[in-house]
């Protein structure tokens, strides 16, 4: 008998389609899919390397449909997100975008993500992980707030790189080259509203494009049409990872583990451990994990992430850091790491106990050639700047590329 | 008047490094150039409205890696960005795309040849095995073999060292490597005539040598030792075009206090009592200094811009007879769109990056025969390479820049010296050869630049337009660079040194030279050594 599995049923199984799948499966030749939040993601489309340069060199677009999307709305919306995370909200005017993150009462952190407001009393709150129950949670006592998750109903785009800026202005994104980093614009696009923030997770020039699912085919085919003579290419989540480490932005899953998923005692990390300490704002009214880490600011972290420039170029990946060349006694470990192409230079983040940041450091990085194991002990020293911060990524209009 | 610690003669890329790293140490430096601007053959210049031409070399590999990071070159301005997919056209019409990923790779060798597909992984290991002891010499100076100085044995040792870990069988083929000819060496690996031509095309670059020439498997070797983050014997071009190159180590210099004059082109070095003194420069200032370095070729520097009487008996001669022949042209063109060529994948990977005219074994070895009758090939090897499809800054958008380099083209014309309309003959070769593969080539021209091997010397200052400062052959490599005794950066008068490529360890935009310069100068200071050793992927 031949068995085939013509009419089995995997779709539970299968990760889901983006809006953008017909696109994405055109391009990822090399068919380098993994998932994110349940979406099919692409490693890469041609070649990790490769999209990494046309997010430094050119540009390119990152599928972030798969993020997840909290419409936040009512009269108590601002209250209840100022509340929840640790960065003053009310100060926020309408169509800025802000950097936040939330944490629990021992002052852990549960996620980084980012807000827009949109009006006075509606907020698009954008994260990685799905964030239902913790909102829930953080919305109890606040009676005039409503919860819409829009992850499933809207597109998003990212368009990285110093051409992105023209790429949006031939497609005829009127007066886009005056939006400065963290503004939202809106424009008309097939009889609806695109909408345009000038934010990313390159560390370079960028936008984030935010349509409805049913418009994001003709999103893409007019951004790619725009972008022919500017380099554009899709990336993947490897090329990402890249630009962010350079930029010194932080990831779940490498920098931090959240808080609500940390089996562990403190094997979770706080913002002050993540070297954020200027995202908490202890002057406004009580948040949560407010009299934790009113407390941890005190006595200072145990631990703090760092910029570390390691000699050599072989890349730090989980290497250990020491306080001496003799290895003689463990003091962090590195989170990421990775030789930087266009920094020239042999850049990791890594968690050290705080008391010996000032001393020196050293990392054992294990390496492979030819199958053959070694290790290496290299000198790290400590950067204070992100390692790749252009400055035409802040100024405004930007200049041609 | 002023008296410099260091005058460096020509802010070509090798001037600037030695510059850089001579004031990085606390010496009061002046470059002085001859151009109104600097990068000698790393330069890149809008000669063409919305076109920036990089008039010279043109894709960079060799830059060694530890001196980028330690002169902090990304942060003066310089990114270097691989690039990928180089087209070989032979004369029936095939080609093969040098695809980066293997399977890709091996799936386009296979359509030609099994066999070669297979052998090609033995290469490979063996170009590797060859490129990982050379490199490890790039940024040191070599030792005197007759010398028993302890520096000089011991470098001696090292270089023993590593020759010794190859193993017996492998050091004596890399002993019979540097004497082969590229079509030799390729013999023992390929049977596609393709394949082989693919490959020997880079033996033959810059230099009068055949592919058939013994020597020429060294060339090969020579262009594909260099890499791009680890990526041994990839090419990447510097964004902005590789004036961008100098420009960032004219900058890096600057930062460090060192000053730099253009239009200031060097009539003669100043010798006193056996020693350097400084400089007088062709608008009759003089200009005096500690030290003079020259980072003009061993030809130029020894014969044009220094007095007989001022050197010890033989250098001149040996100067004369350096081996420093033009070979080979350039012409850069401006273009209205990209250029489609026939029988190619038509994707964005494949139709776009580099094409290599390499035609045949054959073909390429009659375009030598024209030069050694000294005209110019008739049906010549072109290696061409788009940057505008990789870089937006060096073209208006959709339209294009190529640049085409040409073997061979000779310095000397048989039937008597070039001449703008000769110039333009050559440059219509070129074109009509790419028609040929890209039908509709021509409409696409909007502006080109002819540069024959009188061009390269009268606008740069290299002798015969060598692109090298000499040719990269086993009598001037190594300890006999420039020549056998002074392959030590000093040379046979006091206080004075050679930076440029005519120095170990030779052509190709690497700072190496001037970067071991500034090592030597440094030493003979007493200062401490601030020059980086090499970042080796293989340690």
């Amino acid at each position: 008998m031949i068995v085939t599995m013509t009419n089995a049923d995997f779709s539970t199984e299968k990760p889901r389609p983006s809006h953008f799948q017909p696109r994405l499966d055109e391009r990822n030749i090399h068919d380098a899919w993994s998932s994110w939040n349940g979406y099919k993601l692409a490693e890469y489309y041609f070649e990790a390397e490769y999209e990494y340069f046309c997010i430094r060199n050119t540009c390119g677009t990152y599928d972030i449909c798969p993020m997840q999307k909290y419409l936040i709305s009512g009269p108590d919306a601002e209250k209840m997100l100022n509340r929840m995370v640790t960065r003053d909200v009310t100060k926020m005017r309408n169509n800025r975008v802000s950097y936040v993150l939330w944490c629990t009462d021992e002052g852990r952190l549960i996620d980084d993500g980012t807000i827009f407001r949109l009006a006075d009393d509606s907020f698009l709150l954008t994260c990685g992980s799905p964030s239902t129950a913790w909102l829930k949670k953080s919305s109890l006592g606040f009676d005039n707030v409503t919860i819409n998750d829009r992850s499933d109903e809207l597109a998003a785009l990212s368009l990285q790189g110093p051409t992105s800026c023209a790429v949006l202005k031939r497609m005829g994104l009127k007066g886009i080259e005056q939006a400065k980093p963290f503004t939202i614009h809106h424009f008309d696009f097939f009889g609806d509203s695109l909408m345009v923030s000038r934010t990313g997770f390159t560390g370079g020039l960028g936008y984030e494009l935010w349509i409805k699912a049913e418009l994001a085919l003709e999103l893409w085919d007019a951004v790619y049409e725009a972008g022919a003579d500017y380099g554009i290419h899709p990336f993947g989540e490897q090329a990402t990872n890249m630009a962010r480490l350079e930029a010194g932005f932080i990831m779940p899953g490498y920098e931090f583990n959240e808080a609500l998923k940390t089996v562990h005692f403190e094997h979770d990390q706080t913002p002050f451990e993540l070297n954020l300490d200027w995202m908490v704002d202890f002057k406004k009214p009580h948040f949560n994990g407010r009299a934790a880490l009113l407390e941890e600011s005190r006595r200072g972290p145990r631990y703090t992430l760092t910029k570390l420039d390691i000699e050599g170029n072989k890349p730090a990946e989980g290497a250990f850091i020491y306080d001496s060349q003799d290895c003689s006694r463990h003091i962090g470990y590195v989170t990421s790491g990775m030789w930087s192409p266009v920094v020239k230079a042999n850049i990791a983040l890594a968690m050290i106990e705080t008391p010996y940041l000032k001393g020196e450091l050293w990392a054992e990085i294990n390496y492979e050639k030819e199958l053959r194991h070694y290790s290496k002990i290299a000198r790290c020293s400590v950067k204070e700047e992100p390692f790749w911060a252009p400055d035409y990524a802040k100024v405004t209009p930007p200049r041609d590329y | 008047m002023k008296r410099y610690d260091a005058i460096v003669i020509g802010a070509g890329h090798n001037g600037l490094t030695n510059a850089a790293y001579l004031a990085k140490a606390g010496l009061d430096v002046l470059v002085v150039e001859k151009n109104d601007y600097i990068g000698g053959a790393a330069v890149s210049r809008e000669l063409h409205e919305g076109w920036v031409y990089s008039s010279c070399s043109y894709v960079c590999s060799m830059m060694r890696q530890s001196l980028h990071r330690d002169l902090d070159l990304s942060r003066h301005g310089l990114m270097l960005v691989p690039y990928l997919g180089t087209v070989n056209f032979d004369d029936h019409g095939n080609t093969l795309v040098s695809y980066h990923g293997e399977a890709a790779a091996y799936n386009e060798l296979k359509r030609h040849s099994r066999h070669d597909a297979d052998a090609m992984f033995r290469l490979q290991a063996d170009l590797g095995r060859y490129a990982q002891v050379i490199r490890k010499t790039l940024l040191r100076t070599p030792p005197d073999p007759t010398s028993f100085r302890i520096r000089d044995i011991q470098e001696l040792l090292f270089l023993a060292k590593q020759f010794g870990a190859l193993g017996q069988k492998e050091l004596y083929e890399y002993i019979r490597f540097f004497t082969l000819s590229a079509a030799d060496f390729l013999d023992d690996y390929f049977e596609t005539d393709i394949v082989k031509a693919t490959m020997a095309s880079a033996g033959i670059i810059g230099t009068a040598l055949g592919v058939y020439s013994p020597g020429s498997s060294y060339i090969l070797l020579h262009h594909v030792m260099g890499d791009i983050d680890g990526s041994i014997g990839a090419w990447g071009l510097a964004r902005g075009g590789m004036g961008a190159i100098s420009n960032a180590l004219a900058s890096a210099c600057k930062s460090y206090g060192g000053e730099i004059r253009t239009n200031a082109g060097v009539d003669q070095i100043i010798v006193k009592g056996g020693r350097a003194v400084g400089v007088a420069l062709s608008s009759g200032e003089e200009i005096s200094a500690n030290i003079v370095v020259s980072n003009l070729d061993a030809r130029r520097t020894f014969t044009k811009i220094m007095d007989r009487d001022d050197l010890p008996p033989g250098i001149f001669e040996k100067a004369e007879n350096f081996k420093i022949r033009g070979s080979s042209g350039k012409v850069n063109i401006a273009l209205s769109g990209l250029p489609k060529f026939t029988n190619v994948p038509d994707n964005p990977y494949a139709n776009r990056g580099g094409q290599a005219f390499t035609g045949s074994m054959e073909t390429m070895e009659r375009a030598y025969d024209c030069w050694k009758r000294g005209t110019w090939s008739d049906d010549p090897f072109i290696e061409s390479v788009i940057p505008s499809a990789w870089d937006p800054t060096v073209a208006p958008p959709g339209q294009h820049w190529m640049s085409n380099f040409i073997q061979y083209c000779p310095a000397e014309l048989a039937d008597g010296p070039w001449t703008p309309e000769k110039r333009d003959q050559f440059g219509q070769t070129v074109v009509n050869k790419i028609e040929r593969y890209s039908p509709g080539f021509k409409d696409l021209i909007v502006h080109m630049e002819v540069r024959t091997p009188f061009e390269i010397e009268q606008e740069v200052g290299l002798t015969e337009g060598n692109i090298f400062q000499g040719e990269l052959t086993i009598d001037q490599l190594l300890f006999n660079r420039p020549f056998p005794g002074y392959a030590q950066y000093r040379m046979p008068v006091k206080n004075m040194y050679m930076c440029g490529s005519s120095t170990h360890p030779g052509g190709g935009v690497s700072s190496a030279c001037g970067a071991n310069a500034a090592r030597e100068i440094l030493m003979d200071l007493r200062r401490p050594n601030t020059v980086p050793e090499d970042d080796c992927y293989d340690d």
